[in-house]
C-alpha cells in the first residue's frame, strides 16, 4: 500500500473574524447567565418566583445554543419547523405532570 | 440527460415534490443527526419532567440551611447535597463543583463550534486544535463526573439517621451513608435513583461523544477530511455535542438549582 498523501488539495479560506467574534459573544452571554443563575440561587427566596426565573434564563440559554452554536436559525425553514414544532408537545407534558406531582402530594401528606 | 429535458412544464412550486432536490437544503447525515436529536430531546424530556413530577410530589425541606440533615421525608435542598471539592475534604462550598463542571462543558462547546467554523473553511490546522481542546473538556467534565458520583455514592462522614424499609421487607431505623438505588441519606429514595438515571444517561452520551470527538480529531488530523473534499463530519459532530451541552444545561437547573 502507498504512503498516504496528507497535503490538502482543498483550498483554505481565512478566518472570518465576525463569525468567530459572534461565537465568542455567544459564549459570554451563556457564561454571564448562568452566573446570573449561581448568584440568584443564593441570594433569592426559594419559591415560585425563583424557579420560574430559573427555568425562563434556562430556555434563553437553550435558545441561545441552538440558534447560534447548532445554526439551526440558518437552516431552512421547514427544517427549523420540523424540529421546533414538536417540542410544543413537551409544554402539555409539563403541565399535566406537574398537576399529577402536587395531586399526590396532597394525597400522601 | 439534463434536468431540463422533460416535455411537460411543471410549476417552480411543484418541482419541490418532484424530487431531484432538496427541499431542506442539508445533506441526508446532517437531516438525520437532527432527527435523531430531537428523539433524544424526547427522551431527556420524558426523565426530567419525571423528575419534575416526583420533586413535586414531596414537600420541601423548609427549615433553616445550616441545620439540614438529609431525611426520606422531604426533599433535600441540592446546595446542601452537592457542597464538596475534590481534594478539599470538610470544606462547605456549595455547588461551586457543579458550576465548573458546567463552564467546563459550555467552555468545550464553544471549542467545538470554533472547529465547525474551521471546517466550513477546510483549515485542517484550526478544526485540528480545536477539536483537541473540545476532547479535553469532554475528558475533565467526564472526570469531574466520576468524582462527583463517588462522592455521592460515598456520603459525607456523619450520614443520616433513617427510617426505612430495606431490600429484605424489613423496617430498620439506622445511620445511612451515602447513596444506593435502595437508600440514601440525602432524601427520598427517588431522589437518589433519579439522580443516577438522568446524570448516568447524560454521563452515558457524553462517553459517547467523546469517542466521537476522537474519531472526528483523528480524521481530521490524518487527512481524510480534505480527501473526502469536506469536513461536514466535524458539524455532524458538532451537532451531537452541542445537544449534550444542551441537555446538562437543563439537568443542571432542574437538580442543582431547583
Amino acid at each position: 500500500m502507498e504512503v498516504q498523501d496528507t497535503k490538502s488539495t482543498l483550498q483554505v479560506t481565512p478566518r472570518n473574524e465576525e463569525k468567530i467574534k459572534k461565537i465568542w459573544k455567544t459564549a459570554g452571554i451563556l457564561l454571564v447567565i448562568t452566573l446570573a443563575e449561581f448568584v440568584m440561587a443564593f441570594t433569592m427566596d426559594r419559591g415560585i418566583l425563583l424557579y420560574a426565573l430559573f427555568i425562563i434564563l434556562t430556555i434563553w440559554k437553550a435558545k441561545y445554543i441552538m440558534m447560534t452554536f447548532m445554526h439551526l436559525g440558518d437552516e431552512a425553514k421547514p427544517l427549523f419547523y420540523a424540529i421546533i414544532v414538536p417540542l410544543i408537545f413537551l409544554v402539555w407534558l409539563v403541565i399535566t405532570l406537574i398537576k399529577e406531582g402536587s395531586d399526590i402530594f396532597m394525597m400522601r401528606w | 440527460m439534463s434536468a431540463h429535458s422533460t416535455a411537460i412544464e411543471v410549476s417552480s412550486k411543484r418541482g419541490v415534490w418532484g424530487g431531484g432536490n432538496e427541499p431542506l437544503k442539508a445533506s441526508y447525515g446532517k437531516l438525520m443527526m437532527w432527527f435523531f436529536l430531537l428523539s433524544d430531546i424526547f427522551t431527556f424530556a420524558a426523565f426530567l419532567i419525571t423528575y419534575l413530577a416526583i420533586r413535586v410530589s414531596y414537600p420541601a425541606y423548609a427549615g433553616a440551611a445550616e441545620t439540614f440533615t438529609g431525611s426520606n421525608e422531604y426533599w433535600p435542598v441540592p446546595e446542601l447535597v452537592f457542597e464538596a471539592l475534590p481534594f478539599l475534604h470538610g470544606v462547605h462550598a456549595p455547588l461551586i463543583f457543579v458550576g465548573i463542571m458546567t463552564f467546563i462543558l459550555i467552555a468545550s462547546s464553544v471549542t467545538m463550534v470554533l472547529a465547525v467554523e474551521a471546517g466550513h473553511r477546510n483549515d485542517r490546522n484550526d478544526v485540528v486544535k480545536w477539536m483537541l481542546w473540545t476532547l479535553l473538556g469532554g475528558i475533565t467534565f467526564l472526570s469531574c463526573q466520576a468524582w462527583e458520583w463517588s462522592h455521592f455514592i460515598h456520603g459525607t462522614d456523619g450520614g443520616s439517621l433513617l427510617t426505612y424499609v430495606n431490600g429484605l421487607g424489613q423496617n430498620v431505623t439506622e445511620t445511612v451513608f451515602g447513596a444506593n438505588l435502595m437508600v440514601n441519606e440525602y432524601g427520598p429514595a427517588s431522589f437518589a435513583q433519579l439522580f443516577f438515571f438522568i446524570t448516568g444517561f447524560h454521563g452515558f452520551h457524553v462517553t459517547i461523544g467523546v469517542f466521537l470527538l476522537f474519531l472526528c480529531f483523528y480524521q481530521a488530523a490524518v487527512g481524510i477530511y480534505d480527501k473526502r473534499g469536506h469536513y461536514e463530519m466535524v458539524e455532524k459532530i458538532g451537532l451531537y455535542w452541542h445537544f449534550v451541552d444542551l441537555v446538562w444545561v437543563f439537568v443542571f437547573t432542574l437538580f442543582y438549582l431547583i
